[in-house]
C-alpha cells in the first residue's frame, strides 16, 4: 500500500537523520546515510507531488454515460 | 306507522349522515386543534389515522397521504402537536373525524423534531457508529465533489485547495442542493461516483443556508447511501453550527466547505513540511561534518611537513658533521705538529753535540756511559715521535686505504668510481689498496649498497 511504502521511507529517513545528528559517523558513513536520505526524501516528495492538478466536472451523456468537462467557477448565484 | 304518515321527516341513514356531514363540514371547514396524538397508525396507503385527545375527549384525526408526505416528521403516539384541518364525515362508519392538512409538534419545531426522529432511527441501525466509518485516504489525488457548481461551497473549496497543496484531481458532481429533487440527486450522484469514476474521496457538501435550505442533507435514505458508499465520504454541509443527519452518517464531518478542503491539504503539508525540514536537517548535518573533516584535514596537513624538508635537513645536518669531523682531525694535526716542534726545540736544545763538548769538558765521564745515556734518550724520543707520526698518517687518505678502504677508478681513464652505476658489467677497474693496487673487471653492478655510498655522496650534496 502507497501509505505504508511513504511510511516506511519517512520512518527511514527519520532514522538516517537522527544517526546523522546524533552520532559521529564517519564521514563514508555519513556521506552514504545521506545519499540515502536524498533517495528517500526524493521518493516521499514524489508521493506528496503525485497528483495532477486539474479540476473537472462530470457530465451525463445522453446514452447516460458520464464524461468530465473542464470546471470553471461560475458566477455567483443564490442557492 | 303513524309516524311515518303524518308530516314528520324521516330520514334514511344516509340522508340523515349526510344532512350532518353537511353541516359539520359547513361549519368547521378549517379549525385549529390541539390535543395528543394516541393510536397512531400509518397504513400501507399512506394515509396517517390517529386519535387526537385532551383529559376529556377524543376526536379522530386522518391526514391523507398526499398532506402526509410533506410532513417532515413522522407523528407519534404521546406525541402534542398544533394541527389545523376540517371536520370530515365518514359516512360508512357514522364517524366524524378531523381531516388533518397541517400538524406540527407543540415546543419544538417540526423540522427539528422530524430530524431527532431520523436521528434516533439511523442511530438504532448502528449507521452512525464510529466502528463502521471508513478511515480518511492517505494522500488523496482524486476527489470527487458533490455540490452544487454554482454555489459558494464549490467556490470556498476550491480556493482553499487552490491557495495550499493544490495538487490534487477534482471532479465537481453536479446536483442540486436543495428542494425536492435534491436528495435524489446526491444519492444518484454517490452512486455514480463509487460505480463510475475512481475517486480517492468524496466530499458531500453546500454553503450555509437555513434549516430549510439544508433540509435535503437530513433525509433518511441520503444517510443510507452515505453508509453504502465504499469510498470515504466527507459531509460539510452549511455552517459550524449546523449539523446535519448527512453529517452524521459521513466517514468525515467537516464543519464547513473550506474545512473540508483544509482536512485534505493539511495532512499534506505536514509530510511535506517534515519532508523539507529533514532534508534541511540532514543537508545541514553533512555540511558541517564535511566542513569539519576538512578543517581537520587542514590541522592534520600542517603538522605533516613536506619530506623533501626532512631530507635537506638531514643533509644539512650531515653537512655540519662532516665539518666538526675535519675540523678536529684539522686541530688534531696542529696539535701534533705544535707537540712536535716542542719537542724538536726540546731536542736541539738537548743537542748530542752539546752533550760532546760538556763531556770533552768532563774527561772522566766515560764515552760509553755518554753513549748509553744518549743512546736510550734518542731512543726514547724516537718513540715518542713515530707515535705522533703514525698519529699524524692516520688522517691521511693513504692510511685510510691502510684500514682496509679501498679506492676504485676506471680503467684506463683512472677516475675515481662513486656511483656503481657509472661503470657497466665488463668494465676494466683498477682497485688502489693500502698496499698495491689490483686491476679488476666489473661483474655486476647494483645500485644497492653499503651506508658507505650514501656518506660517499656527502661533500657532493654542497
Amino acid at each position: 500500500m502507497a501509505e505504508k511504502k511513504f511510511e516506511t521511507a519517512m520512518s527511514e529517513l527519520e532514522e538516517i537523520v537522527h544517526a546523522l545528528e546524533s552520532g559521529d559517523l564517519p564521514l563514508d558513513e555519513a556521506l552514504k546515510a545521506f545519499e540515502k536520505g536524498m533517495k528517500l526524501v526524493r521518493f516521499c516528495s514524489g508521493k506528496l507531488e503525485e497528483a495532477e492538478k486539474k479540476v473537472t466536472m462530470l457530465v451525463r451523456q445522453e446514452d447516460g454515460k458520464v464524461d468530465q468537462v473542464p470546471f470553471e467557477i461560475q458566477k455567483e448565484e443564490v442557492e | 306507522m303513524n309516524l311515518a304518515q303524518g308530516n314528520t321527516r324521516v330520514y334514511t341513514v344516509t340522508e340523515l349522515t349526510r344532512k350532518i356531514s353537511g353541516l359539520l363540514e359547513e361549519r368547521f371547514p378549517f379549525v385549529w386543534i390541539e390535543g395528543e396524538i394516541s393510536n397512531f397508525r400509518s397504513p400501507i396507503s399512506g394515509h396517517y389515522y390517529m386519535v387526537l385527545k385532551d383529559e376529556n375527549a377524543q376526536i379522530r384525526a386522518v391526514m391523507f397521504r398526499q398532506k402526509a408526505r410533506s410532513l417532515k416528521f413522522v407523528p407519534e403516539d404521546g406525541m402534542k402537536v398544533v394541527a389545523q384541518g376540517r371536520i370530515g364525515v365518514y359516512a360508512p362508519r357514522g364517524e366524524y373525524q378531523v381531516i388533518l392538512d397541517y400538524l406540527e409538534p407543540m415546543g419544538v419545531g417540526a423540522l427539528a423534531l422530524a430530524f431527532e426522529q431520523v436521528k434516533r432511527k439511523l442511530a438504532a441501525q448502528g449507521i452512525f457508529d464510529e466502528a463502521v466509518k471508513k478511515p480518511l485516504p492517505f494522500l488523496p489525488q482524486r476527489i470527487a465533489v458533490i455540490t452544487s457548481p454554482t454555489g459558494a461551497a464549490i467556490r470556498d473549496f476550491l480556493k482553499i485547495l487552490g491557495r495550499r497543496f493544490a495538487n490534487m484531481e477534482v471532479v465537481v458532481v453536479p446536483v442540486r442542493v436543495q428542494g425536492e429533487a435534491a436528495p435524489a440527486e446526491m444519492i444518484k450522484a454517490l452512486e455514480t461516483v463509487n460505480s463510475q469514476i475512481t475517486a480517492d474521496v468524496i466530499i458531500l457538501t453546500r454553503g450555509g443556508g437555513s434549516l430549510e435550505d439544508l433540509w435535503a442533507f437530513n433525509q433518511e435514505a441520503l444517510a443510507l447511501a452515505i453508509r453504502r458508499s465504499h469510498i470515504p465520504v466527507i459531509s460539510a454541509v452549511g455552517h459550524e453550527i449546523d449539523v446535519t443527519i448527512s453529517d452524521l452518517a459521513a466517514d468525515f464531518r467537516a464543519p464547513t466547505p473550506s474545512a473540508a478542503a483544509e482536512m485534505l491539504v493539511t495532512e499534506k503539508e505536514i509530510l511535506s513540511k517534515r519532508l523539507i525540514d529533514m532534508r534541511q536537517r540532514m543537508g545541514n548535518r553533512v555540511t558541517a561534518l564535511l566542513k569539519k573533516r576538512a578543517e581537520n584535514l587542514e590541522r592534520t596537513a600542517g603538522r605533516l611537513r613536506d619530506p623533501r624538508k626532512r631530507l635537506a635537513d638531514s643533509w644539512m645536518r650531515l653537512d655540519d658533521l662532516y665539518g666538526k669531523i675535519i675540523r678536529v682531525g684539522e686541530s688534531f694535526v696542529r696539535e701534533g705538529r705544535r707537540a712536535l716542534d716542542g719537542e724538536k726545540r726540546a731536542l736541539y736544545s738537548h743537542s748530542p753535540l752539546r752533550l760532546i763538548s760538556l763531556m770533552r769538558q768532563e774527561k772522566d765521564f766515560t764515552g760509553q756511559a755518554l753513549v748509553r745515556a744518549g743512546g736510550a734518550y734518542l731512543q726514547g724520543r724516537k718513540t715518542a715521535l713515530s707515535m705522533l707520526g703514525k698519529q699524524l698518517t692516520d688522517l691521511s687518505p693513504l692510511s685510510i686505504l691502510r684500514r682496509g678502504y679501498s679506492i676504485t677508478r676506471t680503467l684506463p681513464g683512472r677516475n675515481v668510481i662513486r656511483q656503481a652505476s657509472s661503470v657497466g658489467g665488463g668494465d676494466p677497474v683498477e682497485v688502489l689498496l693500502g698496499e698495491g693496487r689490483l686491476e679488476c673487471r666489473v661483474e655486476k653492478t647494483s645500485e644497492q649498497a653499503g651506508i658507505l655510498v650514501d656518506f660517499e655522496r656527502m661533500p657532493d650534496s654542497e
